[in-house]
C-alpha cells in the first residue's frame, strides 16, 4: 500500500481535480492520495470527486492557505 | 462510469476554447466520459500549431486583449490550451472532428494535430456520442 503526494500548490481550475484523477487512475486498490494545494474551490470538489468516484475521503485539513486532502482508492 | 458528457466545440475562440476543456476534464476527472465534436470553427482549433490561435470572443481588439487576458491568465498560473487538451487525452477523452467542415474549408486529415483525433465523423456520430450523454454542451 503505497503512499502518493500530489502536490497542485498555486495552480488553478480545473488542474486539482484533474491531478489528483490522473493520481488516482495510476494508483493500486488500498493506496493512499495525500493532495496539497492551494485553490479554494477544489477544497471542496476534490472531496466531491471523490464521493462520485467512490473513493474514500480521510481526511481534509486547513492550514494557512494550504490545505491536505487525504485520499485512498 | 457510465455518464458521459459530449459538447460540439463549433467556436474558435480561445475563451470559449478554454470553457469546453475545462468542462470535459472536469467531467473526465468526477468519474464520467466525455467527447468534444470540433466542427466549423473551433475544427480550425485542431489544425498543426492552431489551438492557441483563436481570438477572444469579445475584446479582442486586434489582438490587444487577447495579450491583455493572457498575462492575467498567465499571473493566475491558468493552464495552456495544450496542457487541458493533453490532460483530457490522458484522462480518456475523445476528439472527433467534423468531416463536413472539413470538406467545406477544404482541410484534410493531415493539416490537422492527428495524433490527438480519436474518429473522424458527421452528425450520426454525434447523435449517438449525445443519446447516452447526461451532459451536453454547444459552445
Amino acid at each position: 500500500m503505497a503512499e502518493i503526494k500530489v502536490d497542485v500548490r498555486g495552480e488553478t481550475c480545473p488542474v486539482p481535480l484533474v491531478e489528483m484523477r490522473k493520481a488516482l487512475r495510476k494508483a493500486a486498490l488500498g493506496d493512499v492520495l495525500e493532495i496539497i494545494g492551494t485553490h479554494p474551490a477544489s477544497k471542496k470538489e476534490i472531496p466531491m470527486a471523490a464521493d462520485a468516484l467512490s473513493v474514500k475521503v480521510l481526511g481534509v485539513e486547513q492550514a494557512g492557505d494550504e490545505w491536505v486532502i487525504r485520499l485512498q482508492k | 462510469m457510465g455518464e458521459k458528457a459530449t459538447i460540439i466545440v463549433h467556436s474558435g475562440d480561445m475563451d470559449k476554447l478554454y470553457s469546453a476543456l475545462i468542462v470535459a476534464n472536469g467531467a473526465l476527472a468526477m468519474g464520467m466520459e466525455a467527447s468534444l465534436y470540433f466542427t466549423f470553427w473551433g475544427l480550425l482549433r485542431l489544425k498543426k500549431g492552431g489551438l492557441e490561435k483563436g481570438p477572444l470572443s469579445k475584446m479582442h481588439l486586434l489582438g490587444l486583449g487577447k495579450r491583455m487576458i493572457k498575462g492575467r491568465m498567465d499571473k493566475t498560473n491558468v493552464a495552456s490550451l495544450e496542457r487541458l487538451v493533453a490532460d483530457f487525452k490522458e484522462l480518456g477523452g475523445k476528439i472527433i472532428a467534423c468531416e463536413m467542415t472539413m470538406e467545406i474549408m477544404g482541410i484534410a486529415p493531415k493539416d490537422l494535430d492527428e495524433g490527438i483525433i480519436d474518429a473522424y465523423g458527421a452528425v450520426g456520430t454525434y447523435i449517438q456520442e449525445a443519446r447516452d450523454s447526461s451532459i451536453t454542451l454547444f459552445i
